[in-house]
């Protein structure tokens, strides 16, 4: 909670600092009374203290302002958009991990040969290509050229189990592959990296030495023994990318046309939606402190060496 | 026929500054039920022995030549996955740190039922009760409970008991144990020996303790085999070489082992250190460190029988049978 009130107090200041949305919203040909009437209406006469201090109580109730252009809830402006992002972000995060744990094993297991240092080069160049080369890469190729995969927008949604989402139709998962894929480069690249050093490692300790005295099959001993040891630490990791996902994926949403946060965001700081935007980076920073909590969670259910008291 | 027989072994390894002989031309045997004791000082090549017989060693490493009979049958050029049928079924192994071995993520039933289930088709109940019985055998008290523990609930000795049923529980015809007591304090070695020798000799179980301990093998074993530079250099019944060393190597090691005996005089130690094995003296490799070295010796001695059932490789030979104290 403390973490969140920094948070909106940091964000209330440097937003009032970026410029004044009135003289966007008014048309060029209002008169300075006009202007006048704008700015008492949107509560922007009153001092930035006071303007913080409404906020916070309205805030306290659940309401983050209006937004000065669509006249909606900022809060339920940015929850409408949450679902698409959270979306990308789980395809994003779905993929990086798949991929990045599988080929980080296999980079492992093949340390010495050019399988593995083909895969930990592709990795290199996965971490240092920037999100909008490889996006409009990608959309020239797979969109424009090859005409394989729809290249802008979000595809039909579908309900399933009361949750609407464009995952459950062919239409919807052809318009998420590419958006995803370039979402999820950086963090596939990262995971191959992790999973790889402790894998090597895990692979040269004693105890995957006695369990290959014990006999077992090779499946068993990198799946089980190797693979738990990688997990843990891959969880923390996989974790705060996950909120990096949701947060940064404004590169790849506007690239692609995606209708979600970021897309949204992008927008509204374009016109100085103040209210928007508050909302917007109220909510991110809500999602770290949620996944956060998880991730802590979940690091006590895989290592047993955690305890529950401290 | 002996349970085991190696036969002028060799393990190398490829390293950049050369061909690494960590094992060079060891030859020896194990009988059914008898308990040999390789003993020698950290890089004379006793672990990599232990480790090339179940094929565990890793490139660089590579068993160049020489026979390994297991039962009579040969081991050498087995493929991967006839070897996995023996390890754990038929030799087992225990490793020298117990706080290593257990894998800490995995609860204890877990790492003991998947040794079961490896080898054998039982359902998980029946393998979770052999495993149950196997930690009671090594005297761990309240086994039905220590099951789903994790490895870092144990102690040291404790996770050693573990490991050594795990070593147990397909009653293997073979263990080789890697200096298994070391890690441990004296009291806690002392329980452990007591419960190897225990239930190796009910079960008929041949054993290769591996150790650089005199005290312990003393105490232990039926047969001592003292491996120097990669090589055996003195080879007998455990109180021959103990009472009568003919190597001056085994001199040293059993000079230097305080006794009570010998209160108030400084220990002997032997001079010098283990020459590296990428660059070992010509001839005997002990030369170099021995008292009694001469010119002779920087031709390779062979292994000569100096007395029925013991083998040595020396040419000036101990004659005094005390140990200068």
């Amino acid at each position: 909670m403390l973490l969140l009130l920094a948070m909106s107090l940091i964000v209330f200041v440097s937003i009032y600092a970026i410029g004044d949305p009135v003289e966007i919203l008014v048309s060029p040909q209002a008169t300075i009374k006009e202007i006048e009437q704008t700015r008492v209406a949107l509560g922007l006469d009153q001092p930035l203290w006071r303007q913080y201090l409404l906020f916070l109580g309205h805030a306290l109730q659940g309401d983050l302002g209006r937004s000065f252009i669509f006249h909606q809830p900022a809060l339920s402006l940015v929850f409408s958009r949450f679902g698409a992002t959270l979306e990308l972000a789980l395809s994003a995060l779905l993929l990086s991990t798949m991929l990045g744990i599988s080929m980080g094993l296999v980079a492992a297991l093949r340390a010495g040969d050019w399988i593995g240092r083909t895969i930990m080069a592709a990795s290199i160049a996965g971490l240092s290509l920037p999100t909008f080369w490889v996006g409009t890469l990608l959309v020239m190729f797979f969109g424009i050229w090859l005409g394989w995969l729809p290249a802008i927008g979000r595809g039909e949604v579908a309900t399933f189990l009361g949750v609407t989402s464009s995952l459950f139709t062919r239409d919807g998962l052809a318009h998420v592959i590419l958006p995803a894929s370039t979402l999820a480069l950086g963090n596939t690249a990262l995971i191959i990296r992790l999973t790889r050093s402790g894998a090597v490692e895990a692979l040269q300790s004693d105890y995957v030495r006695f369990a290959r005295a014990k006999g077992l099959s090779p499946t068993r001993i990198v799946g089980v023994h190797v693979l738990k040891s990688v997990l843990i630490p891959l969880t923390t990791i996989v974790g705060l990318e996950f909120g990096g996902l949701v947060a940064f994926s404004v590169v790849t949403e506007t690239i692609y046309a995606w209708p979600g946060m970021g897309k949204l965001i992008v927008d509204s700081i374009g016109v100085l939606d103040r209210p928007v935007i508050v909302a917007y980076l109220m909510m991110v920073a809500l999602l770290f402190v949620v996944i956060n909590l998880v991730v802590d969670l979940l690091y006590r259910a895989l290592d047993p060496r955690v305890g529950l008291r401290p | 026929m002996p349970t085991l027989e190696l036969r002028d072994l060799h393990t190398d390894f490829d390293t950049r500054a050369g061909v690494l002989r960590a094992v060079d031309g060891v030859t020896l045997s194990v009988g059914r039920g008898e308990v040999l004791g390789l003993v020698g000082e950290s890089g004379s090549g006793k672990s990599v022995t232990g480790f090339s017989i179940i094929g565990l060693i890793d490139p660089p490493g590579r068993l160049s030549s020489g026979s390994i009979r297991f039962q009579g049958r040969e081991l050498v050029g087995l493929t991967e996955r006839e070897l996995r049928k023996l390890r754990g079924r038929h030799i087992a192994i225990i490793f020298q740190d117990p706080m290593m071995t257990l894998n800490p993520v995995l609860r204890i039933d877990t790492q003991m039922m998947e040794a079961i289930q490896a080898h054998e088709r039982v359902s998980t109940a029946e393998a979770r009760r052999r495993a149950r019985d196997a930690l009671g055998q090594v005297g761990i008290p309240s086994p039905d409970e220590r099951l789903s523990a994790y490895p870092h609930q144990f102690s040291g000795g404790m996770r050693q008991r573990v490991a050594i049923a795990i070593a147990l529980l397909h009653n293997p015809a073979l263990i080789i144990a890697d200096e298994p007591t070391t890690a441990l304090d004296v009291t806690i070695q002392a329980q452990i020996l007591a419960v190897v020798q225990k239930l190796a000799s009910e079960r008929g179980t041949s054993l290769l303790w591996i150790t650089h301990d005199l005290s312990v093998v003393a105490g232990l074993a039926d047969r001592i085999a003292v491996m120097y530079a990669g090589r055996i250099v003195e080879s007998g019944s455990v109180d021959a070489v103990l009472d009568t060393p003919m190597h001056h190597y085994t001199r040293g090691l059993i000079g230097s082992v305080p006794s009570r005996n010998q209160r108030g005089h400084k220990l002997l130690q032997i001079p010098g250190m283990t020459p590296s094995p990428l660059n070992r003296p010509a001839g005997c490799a002990f030369r170099t460190r021995c008292p009694a070295a001469d010119a002779v010796c920087e031709t390779e001695p062979e292994l000569t029988n100096p007395a029925p059932g013991r083998e040595l490789r020396c040419f000036h030979p101990a004659s005094n049978t005390a140990v200068a104290a």
